[in-house]
């Protein structure tokens, strides 16, 4: 297994190897975020720029997390509105992060294709922390390797994906991986949620949550975006937990261990309940820790080519 | 100086013309057109075109100068030039300039710039509505009378069923076209590609065909009450072209357009997020290209038109959602065409009928047609001459292409209006 | 390409006996002692050693892994990098005697970046080195504290410990690498 990329962009590109080797990766540097001295020389005097055009505390974080324990140094770039608002292209902005020559470029757009324009015009490693509605892969990556970690295997597991699918970079993510590695997936919500033939990426659809749910061996709950209520995708925040919302009840139609995950925050009580979002089942905050390991994993990945 | 085009083969549609003649051109008309005919004063300028094509000069019926208002993407005197290199010697542009060409003062304003620049022939095409904002009808008549050829509000549709219906019915008493631009936009809103797989695939808001067709429909069944002439541009879609063939059968007068883009490139091409692919109409997916190219075939599609949008390099090398929207056209638009002809699904004469004739006949202007004692607007092609796209070396001020690289058969080697040589290869 | 076999499995194996006694000697028993195999090659002799280790004194010494890889001083420089590789020290280091156990002993680099890891996992009370191969050309100032063989070699040749656990036979074999 030969690794060559030079940018993570999304799931999509990835094959099931990759996805391996990132995952065998991320677990070998799971230990290091449990040590007294929670720090490994192996990225010293790499430069990481974390480049935010949409808010992002967790994510921004636990890159930055990632690259400190690596002893890379990290900075963070946030920019509240587009660079076009301040009379500056993104190709400006390419150029002017280049010139600074850091090796990694880390970044988060509210625009899709964000960070493949920017692989474009720029010579350093970009990893996608989320574009628009496109792809999360490093999301999807650790909620592989929580999976993985629980269940000891990805193949021929049912997982129950709940939500805004058409909106939903994660679910997008998600289900590109978890297809490649041989999950079955099914998406569940309103048809309002559901993107235009999304059955062609490979999955089963649901409009009722207590069937998504049947046998589920892994149920991931997408966060809800509020503001979406305007645009008419759904009536009401009422409605959508009466019908969508996980619950001690809907729940016990999922296989006895299933695995509950949300990508976070998590809404409690609109996509779900706060004693499943707390209890035995929920894997939530061990995504969080996770997510430092893919992190640093793809950090190191991207840095020189693997043998 | 007289001009004498030999030995090329002809094509006019207009006559049902194809075969090897030579022309002369005298004092800007043509003077005969011949199977052979030799210099004997010495004089004239005798060009040598075996195995080049000679057309009627193509004409292109929907294109966008951006002056006044937006003179950094393309001007009138670029745009023309533009136009004379891609064979154009007759072109249409639309109003959605700043300030909208809905009055006698702008559409004089485009008539004098273009007269100065003396290259191509330019006729406008005025607003429906006042600052196209589908509230009150422009002066069509003055508008007419000013040199305007026919009325849309391109870039959005008139909202307003009534206000549309008026528009038909005014302008039909004057003999001239609507040309609507058919989207929904309560359908389109958010909108930058066209909705389907891949656009769920690249989590990007999608455009239906729904947003094109709903309007579609209604402009028919408009056109269908009023009996008035109905252009539909930019056609993208399989059900627009299933439409538009179901109107035509039961005699609705419509004609209808599309572009190069829409016949040569799907939403396939969105994949790498590049905003040279981003346009509107949106392209559309395999099953639409396909209509497309039968509607061409049947004769379903009248016209291909440019949809030349030129724009400047900042519009487009932004992220995908803040792009632009549009394709710099003229200056592919006939050897892309060409390949329709390559492929088998038109003939050359075919071609030159929705590029030439067809278009000049919409628009009730002159040309389309080699007619002695006709203003001599020709255009000589090589038919066998590849060459490589590169909108750098290009005329136009907008570069912004999806075709940057491609290489192309068909190859423009002369454009004459009134028999004045406006672009000549090397 | 010339092959040429410098141990056997018997001598291997003697080898690490005599280790096993040499460690016990020096360090007055097993008290506190703490075995470290480096990966990939110091891993299955570590497990050996204990082995050997309570043989002699019926005491099962903790053992653990490392991967130094996190700690190369070649990362930067590389073209290629390698894997990464787990680490498994499931207890804390503070004030035990780490025996680093490797293969070969070459320049030394390993082990710096060994012991640069073990410092990061508390506070040894001393760290030892014991080898099965020392074949010299020391970049750095290292040396072993227990060696299995010296075995002077030209920096072209290429030095294979080979394992049972490993690849299914017990032998030191020099190649001729040129």
């Amino acid at each position: 297994m030969k690794w060559e990329r030079k940018d993570l962009l999304g799931i999509k590109d990835l094959s099931g190897e990759e996805i391996s080797l990132i995952l065998d990766t991320a677990e070998s540097f799971l230990e290091v975020s449990t040590r007294d001295i929670k720090k490994v020389p192996t990225l010293r005097g790499k430069t990481i720029i974390n480049f935010f055009v949409e808010a992002s505390t967790r994510t921004r974080t636990s890159f930055e997390i990632a690259g400190k324990r690596l002893s890379a140094d990290t900075i963070n770039i946030s920019a509240s509105t587009s660079s076009l608002v301040k009379g500056e292209t993104l190709a400006d902005t390419a150029r002017n992060l280049e010139a600074m020559n850091p090796d990694v470029i880390v970044i988060r757009h509210s625009c899709a294709g964000a960070p493949h324009m920017l692989a474009r015009l720029v010579r350093q490693s970009i990893i996608n922390a989320g574009d628009g509605a496109h792809e999360h892969p490093t999301q999807a990556l650790l909620d592989m390797m929580t999976i993985r970690s629980r269940k000891g295997t990805l193949s021929g597991l049912n997982v129950t994906i709940v939500g805004d699918i058409a909106h939903s970079r994660v679910a997008r993510s998600n289900i590109y991986g978890l297809n490649k590695m041989g999950a079955h997936l099914t998406v569940a919500g309103p048809a309002t949620m559901m993107p235009r033939d999304i059955r062609e990426l490979g999955v089963k659809v649901s409009f009722r949550l207590e069937e998504a749910l049947q046998d589920a061996d892994v149920v991931m709950m997408l966060r809800i975006q509020t503001e979406r209520e305007q645009r008419s995708v759904f009536p009401s925040l009422r409605e959508y937990s009466a019908f969508y919302c996980l619950n001690g009840d809907n729940i016990q139609r999922a296989r006895p261990d299933v695995l509950v995950m949300h990508p976070g925050p998590v809404n409690r009580g609109v996509e779900i309940s706060p004693e499943i979002a707390d209890g035995a089942n929920s894997v939530i905050l061990e995504q969080v820790t996770n997510g430092v390991a893919v992190r640093m994993a793809l950090l190191y990945l991207l840095t020189g080519a693997i043998e | 100086m007289s001009i004498l085009l030999k030995g090329g083969r002809v094509v006019d549609p207009s006559r049902n013309l194809d075969g090897v003649k030579d022309i002369l051109i005298e004092e800007g008309k043509i003077a005969a057109i011949a199977d052979s005919m030799d210099d004997t004063t010495g004089e004239t300028r005798v060009v040598h075109l075996e195995g080049k094509v000679v057309l009627p000069g193509l004409v292109d019926m929907h294109t966008h100068l951006r002056e006044p208002g937006y003179e950094y993407k393309e001007t009138i005197r670029s745009g023309s030039e533009a136009a004379a290199a891609g064979g154009f010697t007759s072109i249409a542009c639309m109003p959605n300039t700043d300030p909208v060409n809905d009055s006698r003062a702008v559409t004089e304003y485009i008539v004098k710039r273009a007269g100065e620049c003396n290259l191509v022939h330019v006729y406008p095409v005025a607003a429906i509505s006042l600052r196209s904002e589908g509230r009150t009808l422009a002066e069509f008549g003055d508008l007419k009378e000013a040199g305007a050829v026919a009325f849309s509000d391109d870039g959005k549709p008139v909202v307003d069923s009534g206000l549309m219906r008026r528009a038909l019915e005014y302008a039909s008493s004057l003999g001239l076209v609507i040309i609507p631009h058919c989207e929904d936009l309560s359908l389109s809103a958010g909108g930058l590609m066209n909705e389907g797989r891949i656009s769920t695939e690249l989590g990007l808001p999608g455009i239906p065909t729904l947003a094109e067709e709903v309007m579609i429909a209604r402009d028919l069944l408009l056109a269908e009450y009023t009996g008035a002439a109905l252009h539909i541009s930019h056609v993208s879609s399989a059900g627009s072209v299933r439409m538009i063939r179901n109107a035509k059968a039961r005699g609705i007068p419509v004609t209808a357009e599309t572009a190069p883009h829409y016949f040569t490139l799907t939403d396939e091409a969105l994949r790498d997020f590049d905003p040279s692919f981003k346009v509107n109409p949106p392209l559309r997916s395999p099953l639409d290209r396909k209509a497309i190219r039968e509607g061409l075939r049947d004769g379903t599609l009248d016209v291909i038109a440019t949809d030349h949008a030129p724009h400047a390099a900042t519009d487009k090398e932004v992220e995908f959602e803040y792009a632009a929207s549009g394709i710099s056209g003229l200056e592919t638009a006939l050897a892309l065409s060409l390949r329709l002809v390559d492929d088998g699904l038109l003939t050359l004469s075919e071609l030159v009928r929705k590029m030439s004739t067809n278009p000049a006949k919409i628009l009730n202007i002159p040309g389309g047609a080699l007619l002695p004692g006709a203003d001599a607007d020709i255009t000589v092609f090589d038919p066998d001459r590849s060459w490589i796209v590169d909108p750098l070396s290009w005329r136009s001020k907008g570069k912004n292409s999806p075709f940057f690289g491609w290489t192309l058969k068909g190859k423009v080697l002369m454009t004459l209006v009134k028999g004045r040589v406006v672009y000549s290869e090397d | 390409m010339q092959k040429k076999l410098v141990m056997d499995a018997a001598e291997i194996d003697r080898s690490l006996t005599r280790i096993a006694y040499e460690i016990l000697e020096k360090n007055k028993g097993v008290t506190d002692l703490v075995l470290v195999g480096i990966r990939t090659g110091g891993v299955f002799l570590a497990e050996r050693l204990q082995k050997k280790i309570f043989d002699i004194e019926g005491v099962k010494v903790p053992s653990c892994i490392l991967d130094i890889t996190m700690y190369r001083d070649d990362l930067l420089s590389a073209h290629r990098k390698p894997r990464i590789m787990k680490t498994e020290i499931p207890f804390s280091l503070d004030k035990k005697k780490a025996i680093l156990v490797d293969d070969v002993l070459f320049t030394g680099r390993t082990i710096r970046a060994a012991m640069d890891a073990l410092i990061d996992f508390g506070r040894p009370q001393s760290i030892q080195l014991a080898v099965l191969i020392d074949r010299g050309h020391r970049e750095l100032p290292i040396r072993a504290d227990f060696v299995g063989a010296n075995l002077p070699s030209f920096l072209w040749e290429e030095i294979s410990v080979n394992l049972i656990e490993k690849n299914g036979r017990d032998e030191v074999v020099v190649e001729d690498s040129n």
